[in-house]
């Protein structure tokens, strides 16, 4: 009696695969701290299809700019690991410097900039040469990194030293050294590059520079009913299209707000897993994943609606999340 | 002397500190002062104290201060003096004020006191990075006086959130002859009082035999004279027969306090939080695992440099003042910001309960809950304190 009707869900599950297949969905890649592993999600179906071994403790990820290549700081095989991202095979190893922690690729899409986070220095690699093209040495426990859009400065930011460190990309020199709240995390250029946004793990904060004149122009800080501040950390931010709002994960506090970008103001907060930590957009900026590190999954928030409509299963810890488009 | 002025004001207020700047430079010193004091005879000779404990925190602490300081012009320089048990304390104490007004001590509670003392006729800041005793976040606190080290009764209290937490509630207690396990004896029992736990039963250490040898027959004598209990807590502060009670009680029961899970500032298996980072590059530096005592030394060294950075003041009454204020926090790898009390001058700081291979649980726990701040439920809160300097 039950035949049938398993022969025929068979050829439907394959039919699926087939279409699948041929017009293959775009991805989110998060990488897995405690598990050494990437989880790869489809962006249609919303689940792990996926999981494959990288270097020890992945953090930073990101894509080359033709989504030919897939970087990943492997921290403590002191790599960055190159990853075909088809095959999942690792191609070979970037020199990075040790404990590599995040990572920015310069506008050229040969540059990468690497926090090394035991070692107070910021290495760039050339990934066409293989070569460490400079150290530059900054302050303790380098962590969050960003390229201007016209590649002219990049940005480091030092846990320990509370600092966002200026670099002139042409000289490798320091040209300034602004101090934020406890703690920096994440640095992004937005607005053309003409603002620069630091999150303030600790300090709970996230500060907003005028990159001409590298003086703060406004701090945003958060506040939840019923949740200690102590508790609202931020890390992890991603700008809609426009750069008009901001999403700013808040980690053990459970939650990420929304920012207006233009008046600074906090306008929701919206309830995910447990210490939110980083996040990617989908194509179109209508779907944002962020990696929750404590409860081990990945929230699916629906931008418009401002609110988590799913959650994923993924690794151990994830830590970083970047956004594959495939065709 | 005025554009000087400006420009550290410039550079606090805007925090724009350009590395090849003409800001002038700041230079903070910062003498480690420490009172050794008589070793306690123990029956086993497994335990030997760093030379360097404390010490090596603090210069942990100075390289974090000075790699800031790199980017402002700031230099941070630590100067030492080991004072020995017959040595001239006061003398010591009077030739480091001497130098700076920043000093940070390693002394037992009464040389503590008199170096806050002739601090405060020098117009000078103390850390206490040592003294555990309540009594100097008490009765006898002193406005120079800050401490960076957990008072007894924020470990005790630590303790026993996780024993009623546990529903561990009927609890024997084993105190040791020296006055540091009775004062810790005395934590645990204001603690118990105060979350409302009993203790059923207790004992003074008083077996004088080699427990190396006989620890089996005579601890569970022991034990067994103690009754019912769900679990055994040593005040064993010098920690000489804490070692010999796990796993030689009569009934099959946990033991916390001084030995197996232990309350604590900082403990080598912390690796949440970024701790990590410290612990390695603790470990760098002193080739050796980082201690509550090193840890206290590295939180008031970066305090320091934290409120220099911030005001770019580095006169010692300017600092307590940034210390003691809201704008003051410490990123202190224990996953929230810490900060001073402003009524007896402790840092509030969450503690540790660990067993020598992992972290149990990190107080304060869930659901202790306080109306400003749940850190405030470990130790001595406003309304419970005698001590009256800091107002």
């Amino acid at each position: 009696m039950h035949r049938i009707p398993v022969t025929r869900l068979s050829t439907l599950t394959l039919a699926a695969a087939l279409t699948a297949f041929t017009a293959q969905a775009d991805e989110i890649w998060v990488t897995n701290e405690k598990d050494d592993t990437i989880s790869v999600i489809d962006i249609d179906t919303l689940e792990v299809t996926r999981t494959i071994p990288t270097g020890d403790r992945p953090r930073g990820i990101t894509f080359a700019h033709d989504f030919s290549v897939v970087y990943i700081c492997a921290s403590d095989s002191d790599a960055v690991q190159v990853m075909d991202p088809v095959s999942g095979e690792i191609l070979y190893d970037l020199p990075s410097g040790e404990d590599p922690e995040q990572f920015a690729l310069h506008p050229d899409n040969r540059h990468l900039y690497i926090a090394n986070e035991d070692d107070a220095i910021t290495t760039v690699v050339d990934t066409q040469s293989r070569e460490v093209v400079r150290q530059i040495s900054v302050g303790i426990e380098p962590e969050g990194m960003a390229v201007s859009p016209d590649g002219t400065i990049a940005i480091t930011t030092s846990e320990t030293t509370n600092m966002a460190h200026w670099i002139d990309t042409e000289t490798g020199d320091l040209i300034a050294n602004t101090l934020v709240d406890s703690r920096p995390r994440h640095a992004e250029f937005v607005k053309g590059g003409t603002e620069l946004w630091v999150s303030s793990e600790i300090g709970g904060t996230i500060t907003v520079f005028d990159v001409a004149t590298k003086a703060e122009k406004a701090k945003i800080g958060f506040e939840l009913p019923r949740i200690l501040p102590s508790l609202i950390q931020p890390v992890g931010f991603e700008f809609t299209e426009g750069d008009s709002h901001a999403f700013v994960a808040l980690g053990p506090s459970n939650h990420v707000a929304v920012v207006d970008a233009e008046t600074y103001e906090v306008e929701d907060y919206i309830l995910v897993g447990r210490r939110v930590w980083h996040m990617a957009f989908n194509a179109d900026r209508s779907r944002l994943f962020t990696t929750n590190g404590v409860s081990g999954d990945v929230s699916v928030i629906d931008v418009a609606e401002r609110e988590a409509v799913k959650s994923i299963q993924v690794g151990r810890f994830p830590w970083g999340a970047a956004f594959r488009q495939t065709n | 002397m005025l554009l000087d002025l400006m420009k550290r004001t410039f550079c606090a207020l805007f925090g724009l500190c350009l590395a090849s700047g003409t800001a002038s430079a700041l230079d903070i010193q910062i003498h480690y002062l420490r009172q050794e004091v008589p070793p306690v005879a123990t029956l086993s000779e497994l335990d030997v104290a760093p030379e360097d404990l404390g010490l090596a925190g603090a210069r942990l602490g100075l390289d974090d201060n000075a790699t800031t300081g790199r980017f402002l012009e700031q230099n941070y320089t630590l100067e030492t003096t080991w004072v020995a048990r017959d040595g001239d304390w006061p003398a010591a104490v009077d030739a480091a004020l001497a130098q700076t007004g920043l000093l940070v001590i390693d002394a037992p509670q009464a040389a503590l006191l008199d170096a806050a003392d002739r601090a405060a006729d020098a117009g000078a800041l103390v850390f206490n990075v040592a003294a555990t005793d309540v009594a100097l976040r008490d009765g006898d606190c002193r406005a120079n006086l800050l401490h960076t080290i957990p008072s007894r009764a924020m470990l005790s209290d630590a303790l026993v959130q996780l024993l009623v937490q546990r529903r561990w509630r009927d609890l024997a207690l084993i105190t040791g002859p020296h006055p540091g396990d009775i004062a810790f004896a005395a934590a645990i029992e204001a603690s118990v009082h105060k979350f409302g736990l009993e203790i059923g039963s207790r004992a003074d250490w008083t077996l004088q035999a080699d427990l190396r040898r006989s620890a089996s027959t005579e601890i569970a004598a022991l034990t067994q004279s103690l009754g019912e209990f769900d679990v055994v807590i040593a005040a064993d502060e010098v920690r000489d027969f804490g070692r010999y009670l796990l796993y030689n009680t009569w009934l099959p029961r946990p033991v916390v306090g001084s030995e197996g899970l232990v309350p604590s500032a900082w403990s080598p298996v912390i690796e949440q939080w970024g701790a990590i980072q410290l612990q390695n590059r603790f470990r760098d530096l002193a080739g050796r695992s980082m201690e509550d005592i090193d840890y206290a030394a590295w939180a008031a060294v970066r305090s320091i440099g934290e409120a220099v950075t911030r005001s770019g003041d580095e006169d010692p009454a300017a600092i307590r003042a940034y210390l003691l204020s809201d704008g003051f926090e410490l990123a202190g790898f224990k996953g929230t910001p810490l900060t001073f009390r402003t009524w007896n001058g402790q840092l509030r700081q969450p503690i540790a309960l660990s067993h020598p291979r992992g972290l149990t649980a990190q107080a304060p726990l869930d659901g202790f809950l306080h109306q400003a701040n749940p850190l405030d439920t470990l130790g001595l809160d406003v309304s419970e304190t005698t001590c009256t300097a800091f107002q």
